[in-house]
């Protein structure tokens, strides 16, 4: 019976000491423990919360630079393809004028080609020309030696000559 | 774990000296003698000379007034101003003052004893260890990760919060948080020196009732100071049928006795919880000395066992230990979170509860 007897010296040593214990933690302790919780917890939270932040706009970044990205991939193929089109077109022109430059000068080879023969073969008619006047000549002159036969053909002549008038008239 | 063990002897070797002068070894003297409070802190024995810690004995007698010397001039049975410790009686280890016509009576005894002496060291530690957390808080940011005492203490502190003190009391947890924390810590740590065999631990004093009745009273004024107007509803109105309340207000009369009973068992079931370990382990350890008689084998051998069980039993207490300051915390929440529950129906707080 006496253990279950709580003796008055030992409770009021009790109460003193529960009380201090109680008053100096409630006010001292665990408050500032509890502050720095709290203040911790939401620091985390705010830190977290940062860092979701700063990855979300690191995704916003990289496909932003995804996209410029294949922009520019875009755009070199494109200028690629305008330096093929413009190749191609620079080479097309300057076959084309190589073309006509050549064609000009086959032309004008052939012109005067032509020209050359024509002149040739005038020369050659006029010579050829000359020489059947001199051999109708040389042979007039022999067949021409009796005045009967000088003066028909005379004659004939000067029919021929009224016929060809005559043909100039009814034109 | 030897060590443990083996020093858990002075202690018990105290309350032994004090029990009596026979030749024979009494387990039961030892054993209630650990219980027993005492005038001066026994060290312990060291060859033949018994070192002693002597507390001061504060007394008020009503013939002669204050008083206030050391226990040493008690010591062995020693009168000193007419004051002696009653060598049996009614007053049997207490400080009595022999008046001048004879008669034996017992003065207002303010004695800082041996419970007394270990309860403020082990408050003290209780400050030292929050307070000292606190500081560290106070020194430094909060982007610095706690060290040491302040990482055990922010450790300790968020897990009571956390499973003991937010799903008992309930939203109001935050006015209640510094008292319930209080509670734990202080039972814990007087929980765990009384298992320290040595010196400055081992005075069992969560197993004294004076203790336990001022911690389940400071519960009790928690609870009942702060309880709503529902709490005292339910109390002397509750809902049940009339005639259960009308002519003979049975309902309400076993409602307010519950307001008693509630700290009443938190006080009974931490003393008697404390005070079983103990008692246990004495007797296990009381088991070698008991056998001596019987001869070296049976003597050897009960050792062994006496050991092995007393091994077990200390670990068991470390486990009693923690659970008896987290049950008495635990409940101490639930008690203060249905006295809150201002407006809320009851079947709210068993869910609460629950959870």
């Amino acid at each position: 019976m006496g253990m279950l007897q709580p003796e008055p010296g030992l409770l009021i040593w009790m109460t003193i000491a529960f009380l201090i214990v109680f008053g100096l933690l409630a006010r001292f302790g665990f408050p500032a423990i509890q502050k720095t919780l709290d203040e911790r917890r939401k620091y985390i939270d705010s830190s977290l919360e940062e860092a979701a932040e700063a990855r979300r706009r690191l995704e916003g970044l990289q496909t932003e630079m995804e996209g410029v990205r294949q922009e520019a991939q875009k755009q070199k193929s494109e200028i690629l393809k305008s330096a093929a089109d413009a190749r191609e077109k620079i080479l097309a022109e300057a076959r084309q004028r190589a073309g006509e430059e050549g064609e000009r000068i086959v032309a004008a080879a052939r012109l005067s080609a032509r020209n050359e023969s024509e002149a040739i073969i005038r020369e050659a008619r006029h010579q050829v020309a000359q020489l059947a006047i001199a051999v109708s000549e040389r042979l007039l002159r022999g067949r021409l030696e009796d005045t009967q036969e000088q003066t028909a053909l005379a004659e004939r002549l000067l029919s021929e000559i009224e016929q060809s008038k005559a043909d100039n008239k009814e034109v | 774990m030897s060590a443990v063990l083996v020093s858990v002897l002075p202690v018990s070797a105290a309350g032994g000296g004090d029990a009596g002068q026979e030749e024979g070894f009494s387990a039961k003297e030892l054993v209630l003698g650990h219980f027993e409070d005492s005038y001066w802190w026994h060290i312990g024995t060291f060859g033949q000379k018994e070192v002693s810690l002597y507390l001061p004995v504060i007394l008020h007698s009503p013939a002669t007034g204050w008083h206030c010397f050391s226990s040493r001039k008690l010591c062995g049975g020693a009168s000193y101003l007419g004051f002696s410790i009653a060598p049996e009686g009614k007053y049997e280890g207490k400080v009595v003052e022999t008046l001048s016509d004879g008669s034996v009576v017992r003065p207002f005894d303010l004695s800082l004893t041996r419970t007394a002496a270990a309860l403020l060291f082990n408050s003290a530690i209780v400050l030292a260890m929050v307070l000292g957390a606190a500081r560290w808080y106070r020194r430094r940011k909060i982007t610095e990760t706690p060290r040491g005492l302040a990482a055990l203490m922010e450790w300790a502190v968020e897990t009571v919060e956390e499973d003991l003190i937010k799903p008992t009391v309930g939203e109001n947890w935050r006015r209640f948080a510094p008292f319930l924390l209080t509670v734990f810590f202080f039972i814990l740590i007087n929980n765990f020196m009384s298992l320290i065999p040595f010196f400055p631990g081992g005075v069992n004093v969560t197993g004294n009732i004076a203790v336990t009745f001022v911690l389940a009273l400071a519960s009790f004024i928690v609870i009942n100071l702060f309880g709503g107007r529902a709490y005292w509803k339910d109390i002397f109105w509750p809902e049940v049928p009339a005639w259960l309340k009308v002519p003979v207000p049975l309902i309400p009369l076993i409602e307010f006795v519950g307001i008693f009973t509630k700290p009443f068992a938190l006080m009974i079931r931490l003393f008697a919880n404390m005070l079983a370990g103990h008692a246990a382990i004495m007797c296990l350890i009381c088991v070698i000395f008991v056998t001596v008689s019987m001869g070296a084998a049976i003597n050897a051998s009960m050792t062994v066992v006496s050991l092995l069980f007393a091994v077990f039993m200390n670990a068991l207490e470390v486990l009693v230990a923690f659970l008896q300051a987290y049950v008495f915390t635990m409940l101490s929440g639930v008690f203060i979170g249905l006295a809150q529950e201002g407006n809320v129906k009851k079947d709210k707080i068993v869910e609460k509860n629950k959870n």
